[in-house]
């Protein structure tokens, strides 16, 4: 009983955890990127304010609008919310883990991309139609990607299940493989497209032709456009989470550990992120936004890799 | 055969197999000349692992030339006809780089899958490496057919070369001598393709092999 209630505080707390520390990961990679780019940058709390400053103004909706945009962004925020929840961010075999599978965490994601595109047709508007192409367009290669990933992590690890897999990766059974280097940066590129980072799209920008993500919520205000930034924000954790405890598991608390272990986990958890969004910002600076039509062939690439790392799996599977 | 030893070379090798799928996504020719380069690296550090794990003496020699020669000789050589040339816009392919990664992979899960089944009596890292050799050697083939610039269509015939000297690695025996005659072979093959690529430019102002296509002769 005792061990439930614990196991049900720890997973409310991972919750808050990922929910509360997505702005800051956003503010630092801003911070950061300024800092490179020898600007002071807003604050860090920056994205924090911004968006209790939306949630307080009020909320205008397009003429043409239907039920749909205004339940989208709720959705959204849900669905991504409990995709990044199941995460294990600094301990496995909380209350919910048996859940965090990774193929729910996709349709997941999937089903927050699949009405935020709706959202972006429902108001008619030729931008929201635009962005919603687009996401469509990238969507249909990044999330091949992604399964081809899971796949190869899946034979590796025996699991699909995220906590079985990152307890796995942290044991000493792992080796040395290529495979799961080809995964890890399958997994960036699929990550960098999906949170519409540099290469792909420009987070800091509302110019037309490049946008992508920012073109299909052009029509929310308000309260909406708050849940859905935060939304985002969360998205860009989960990614950021995903690709920490899959390939840099130290530090976290595997099933049955103590009260102790489980904190300095979500403290080794809170510098893993950090150093993240720094390795983000860098990257981001140190490279150009490319084509839209080159777009394909970034994610092609990744999709290769995946397929590429599956294969040599599946070649040394057979000879052992 | 311990599991470490496996390991490296299995990652030497899929590193190389990688170093290829990077060849054939690369559409500038000095980035094409460099991953070309990065190939030789990979190579002569895959045949040094196997010199190691073998035991066997004369491999250290086969690495050493792969180094100086793919990794050095060539890639100087080529970046110097590209700048005689002044071509050093984009390499266009004739297929997209979708379609040509497909195609990519469609040969590397081929030739796995044969040499799994042919080589079945060999011992795994023989079998393995002539599995990665393999798909090296096929998608040398596959980047000289999808090329029309012919300098990217000489880094495909190389790096096919490269797809011969793993094989040659993994199999035990292979005597030096060979080894070093094959090395010059392809030394001769760049300077006869280096004139080749002066006279065809010389000829028809350019080195698009589509402008070879209007003088072979009558079609049926």
């Amino acid at each position: 009983m005792i061990d439930l209630a614990v196991n049900l505080v720890f997973q409310l707390l991972q919750m808050l955890l990922v929910v509360g520390l997505a702005p800051l990961l956003t503010g630092l990679v801003r911070k950061a990127k300024a800092r490179l780019l020898r600007r002071k940058g807003p604050p860090l709390l920056q994205p924090y304010r911004d968006l209790a400053r939306l949630a307080r103004k009020e909320a205008v909706v397009a003429e043409g609008a239907s039920w749909l945009f205004r339940v989208v962004p709720y959705v959204v925020l849900a669905a991504t919310w409990v995709a990044a929840a199941l995460i294990p961010t600094f301990a496995t075999g909380l209350l919910f883990s048996w859940s965090a599978d990774l193929i729910a965490i996709i349709a997941l994601l999937g089903a927050a991309r699949f009405f935020l595109a709706l959202a972006g047709l429902d108001v008619g508007t030729s931008f929201g139609g635009l962005g919603a192409s687009r996401e469509a367009m990238f969507a249909t290669l990044a999330e091949p990607a992604m399964i081809v990933i899971v796949f190869s992590l899946a034979l590796i690890a025996g699991s699909t299940q995220l906590s079985t897999v990152a307890a796995f990766m942290a044991s000493s059974a792992v080796g040395l493989r290529v495979t799961l280097g080809m995964a890890l940066i399958a997994l960036i590129i699929v990550a960098v497209a999906e949170n519409g980072r540099i290469p792909v799209d420009n987070p800091a920008t509302h110019l037309e032709l490049t946008m992508v993500h920012e073109a299909m919520i052009l029509e929310y205000s308000g309260r909406h456009l708050a849940v859905i930034e935060l939304a985002s924000m969360l998205k860009l954790l989960l990614y950021v989470s995903l690709i920490v405890c899959v390939f840099a598991p130290w530090g976290l608390a595997i099933a049955d550990a103590g009260v102790v272990d489980r904190l300095i986990g979500a403290g080794v958890y809170v510098v893993k992120l950090g150093v993240a969004g720094l390795m983000l910002a860098t990257f981001e600076t140190s490279i150009a936004k490319m084509r839209v039509f080159r777009v394909p062939d970034f994610l092609g690439a990744a999709l290769m890799l995946g397929f590429l790392g599956a294969l040599l799996l599946f070649v040394s599977r057979t000879l052992k | 055969m311990t599991g470490l030893s496996f390991d490296v070379s299995h990652l030497l090798a899929g590193a190389l197999v990688l170093v290829s799928f990077m060849l054939l996504y690369q559409t500038r020719l000095f980035a094409l000349l460099n991953v070309f380069a990065l190939q030789a690296v990979v190579l002569s550090l895959s045949v040094a692992w196997q010199a190691y794990v073998q035991d066997a003496v004369h491999l250290y020699i086969t690495a050493a030339i792969a180094f100086a020669f793919k990794a050095i000789i060539i890639p100087v050589a080529l970046h110097r006809i590209i700048a005689r040339l002044g071509i050093h816009r984009d390499v266009e392919n004739v297929v997209g780089i979708g379609p040509t990664m497909l195609a990519g992979l469609a040969l590397v899960a081929l030739s796995v899958v044969v040499m799994l089944r042919v080589a079945s009596e060999a011992d795994a890292l023989a079998r393995e490496d002539l599995a990665f050799a393999l798909s090296v050697v096929l998608l040398g083939m596959l980047m000289m057919v999808v090329r029309r610039n012919a300098v990217s269509m000489v880094v495909g015939f190389m790096s096919l070369e490269n797809g011969l000297i793993l094989a040659a690695a993994g199999a035990k025996g292979m005597p030096l001598v060979v080894e070093i005659a094959v090395a010059f072979s392809v030394l001769v093959a760049l300077i006869v393709i280096g004139v080749f690529l002066f006279r065809i430019s010389e000829r028809f102002d350019t080195v698009d092999a589509r402008a070879l296509d209007q003088f072979q002769g009558e079609r049926l």
